[in-house]
């Protein structure tokens, strides 16, 4: 079907464009920027007046819970989360039950989101078998059945011996390791940033050391083994600042932050609101400062939801107890757009960090609106308010952090390969 | 964000912590108290009729006999019906949760819980989930808060020391996990106690405890120099394990109240414990049954404190 997107404001970050400009999709492909190629006769016309028109967005931590967590959400559910969200290709990380460490189970995720044939899932496989941190998984297998990078997820991995033979390993083949530094010594029994707020609150607490120990130890393996490291889920400054000194020593590192601690600190726990139980924790507000610069110098290359969808019993608890994690595909573009208006940031460079960035972590040729390029769009009204309300998400998982708030920005249409997979009705 | 103690007429709902809990209920609880004590000897409880009809519930889900038979004791003696909930770990671990063990209760028509839980926010948790006429009194919940304890600790100390603007008050131990602390703390700066200080070694103290309004001391002969009060804490036996402190005969030798340290504060300094006291651990007998001990004291003021909670909760709808 060839679509015709008229009148829209296009937003490419690869190719450095923010202007009116028309898009044309045939065979699922982008055929032309600004004006049509000859012979193009549009089955399809979208009228993107007063929209924006971007490629597709890329998380980079997108849990679907399967296998083995049905019960919290589904493959359908959150992959519907994902196309309300504009989000068009997905990262989900390992911690299924049971995890991604054989390559069957890769292959029976792709086969079935392939099955949906809307969002493109790219499963990270485990590190270590059952992600038990003790032994190697069959790396290469599990890339022929379609894992694009290898993490521990957010299992401990305590063994540096095994870490460097993991990292070597992976190194051979040139695929990527993913990993969250969080040293489980020290992060033991905690449930939220060791400050303030958890003296206040009497929570057993998490320090900065525990992210920036473990941080050392990845930066100086990924130095010894040449392996490419993705540093998951940043939360400090002190982490901020040893991943910008690695990079100016040329150290090929690249990290993402998640939405959640671009936007929250420690104090958004209040009364113990199981919600802004995450991990890592909320930390302070000074964290947070340089979280957002670290983002815009480009230490911080990219902004993921880390979608961690839960049944409501799960968060039916005291914070300590209650699970870890908050729902976020349908928010990300939201939260990227507020985020890019608090600091005055150009759309274009806002929204690298959620496509083309990711899409290079991904090592995809993704997140970008090039003639040629698969025709993954998301089209948005960028003024819209709406309230974040948890029984109108799409995810199966209601918990988030941000409940009640006012957002705006809001998906008109998702395109994935050429196809609109998701039109809301006005 | 709401006060989740406080009702829309700004009146106790639920006592939960003493952090943010308006000076003038502070007070108004401490002078309620003294009315259930004798005047004439000023320790002796009469029984009175406030709660008549009302059942109490002690819902503790974690072990007490302490603090759950001074609430009984309090309760009683406004002539409420009392039911005990030792409810430990077992419902848990028959697999209920704490929502289902809290929907039970309020079927049962309770109109107070008095709630014990290892967590650390499990009584926020509770009052926000209970019938909206149930109060919620927090009898301690993990690290976090025990407000009955401080308010009897601040009603020991304006019975001797009368005024708390002009104190100096020093807390001893393992402020870390303790809700004692946490809950003394608020207390204290609060009611205008211009000196607060807290004494332990590094490892028994949390981030940034300075900014709860404290001074830092881990030198007790220091710490304890010219104060009026000493709130001495429970040494857990398990933070020997934590690795923590290295032995319980190394805590009592740097962080234990003997005659010596004490001699440091004001002569007419008192000494109070929440008990129970490890003796030798934190506490020299000598001490502890010293003429400037009023732990015994302590126990007799937490009823009326009790008392005066439960009452004043009663008459808030």
């Amino acid at each position: 079907m060839n679509i015709h997107i008229k009148n829209g404001r296009l937003i490419d970050p690869k190719n450095k464009i923010d202007a009116q400009q028309d898009l044309f999709i045939a065979a699922g492909k982008i055929v032309a920027v600004g004006s049509a190629p000859s012979g193009f006769v549009a089955d399809k016309i979208i009228d993107a007046g007063g929209l924006i028109v971007a490629p597709g967005l890329v998380d980079l931590a997108a849990r679907l819970r399967e296998p083995g967590y049905e019960y919290k959400a589904t493959l359908e559910s959150e992959i519907d989360a994902a196309m309300a969200g504009g989000v068009t290709s997905l990262a989900c990380p390992p911690d299924t039950d049971p995890p991604l460490d054989e390559p069957g189970l890769v292959e029976m995720l792709k086969h079935r989101a392939r099955n949906l044939s809307q969002a493109h899932v790219y499963p990270v496989g485990a590190l270590t078998t059952a992600l038990k941190g003790q032994e190697l998984t069959e790396m290469a297998e599990l890339a022929d059945a379609g894992c694009v990078a290898f993490s521990q997820a957010d299992a401990p991995l305590t063994d540096t011996r095994v870490l460097l033979r993991a990292m070597q390993y992976a190194a051979t083949f040139g695929f990527s390791v993913w990993l969250r530094p969080q040293d489980s010594f020290l992060a033991r029994d905690g449930v939220a940033h060791d400050g303030e707020v958890a003296t206040r609150c009497g929570l057993p607490a998490i320090p900065v050391c525990a992210e920036t120990i473990a941080l050392s130890t990845m930066l100086a393996l990924a130095q010894e083994t040449g392996a490419k490291l993705h540093v998951c889920r940043l939360s400090s400054a002190a982490g901020v600042d040893m991943i910008r000194a690695a990079k100016q020593q040329g150290l090929g590192v690249t990290c993402d932050v998640s939405m959640n601690h671009v936007h929250l600190s420690e104090m958004d726990i209040g009364f113990f609101n199981p919600n802004c139980h995450l991990m890592p924790p909320l930390r302070s507000l000074r964290d947070r400062a340089a979280l957002r610069a670290g983002l815009l110098d480009g230490t911080i290359n990219a902004i993921c939801s880390n979608h961690a969808p839960m049944d409501e019993d799960a968060k039916q608890l005291p914070f300590a107890e209650a699970e870890a994690g908050a729902t976020g595909l349908e928010l990300l573009l939201p939260l990227v757009l507020k985020w890019a208006r608090e600091e005055n940031i150009p759309l274009v460079g806002a929204l690298a960090k959620v496509t083309l960035q990711p899409a290079q972590m991904l090592g995809l040729d993704a997140g970008h609106l090039s003639v040629g390029a698969a025709a993954d769009v998301c089209v948005f009204d960028p003024e819209t308010y709406w309230k974040v309300e948890p029984g109108a998400l799409k995810s199966q998982g209601k918990n988030t952090p941000f409940n009640g708030l006012e957002v705006q920005g809001r998906v008109r249409y998702t395109l994935v390969e050429g196809q609109v997979v998701y039109h809301p009705a006005a | 964000m709401k006060n989740p103690q406080l009702n829309k007429n700004g009146e106790l709902q639920h006592l939960l912590t003493t952090e943010g809990l308006p000076v003038k209920i502070m007070r108004d609880i401490l002078d309620r108290a003294a009315t259930f004590l004798d005047a004439a000897d000023g320790h002796e409880i009469k029984k009175v009729p406030l709660l008549q009809g009302k059942s109490v519930f002690n819902v503790f889900f974690e072990n007490s006999t302490r603090t759950r038979t001074t609430f009984e004791i309090a309760a009683k003696r406004l002539s409420a019906d009392v039911v005990n909930l030792n409810i430990g770990s077992s419902s848990t671990s028959k697999g209920e949760t704490l929502l289902d063990t809290v929907g039970n209760l309020c079927a049962m028509h309770a109109d107070m819980f008095v709630v014990r839980h290892a967590q650390s926010g499990a009584a926020h948790f509770i009052a926000r989930h209970v019938a909206p006429d149930v109060h919620v009194i927090n009898a301690g919940d993990g690290r976090h808060a025990h407000p009955t304890q401080a308010l009897l600790d601040m009603f020991t100390i304006r019975h001797y020391k009368k005024e708390f603007h002009n104190l100096r008050v020093a807390i001893v131990g393992d402020m870390l996990h303790s809700r004692v602390a946490r809950s003394q703390i608020h207390a204290l700066t609060t009611l205008g106690v211009p000196e607060v200080r807290v004494i332990a070694p590094k490892t028994l103290l949390p981030a940034m405890v300075e900014n709860l309004g404290v001074r830092v001391y881990h030198d007790m002969t220091q710490g304890l120099h010219d104060v009026d009060v000493v709130l001495m804490l429970r040494l857990q036996s398990e933070r020997m394990q934590g690795a923590a402190l290295p032995s319980a005969q190394e805590y009592f030798k740097y962080y234990g109240l003997t005659e010596e340290k004490l001699a440091r504060a004001r002569p007419d300094a008192i000494v109070m414990h929440p008990g129970p006291m490890n003796r030798g651990i934190e506490i020299d007998s000598s001490v502890a049954d010293g003429p400037r001990s009023v732990i015994m004291s302590q126990v007799t003021f937490g009823i009326a404190v009790r008392m005066a909670v439960m009452s004043m909760l009663a008459g808030n709808k």
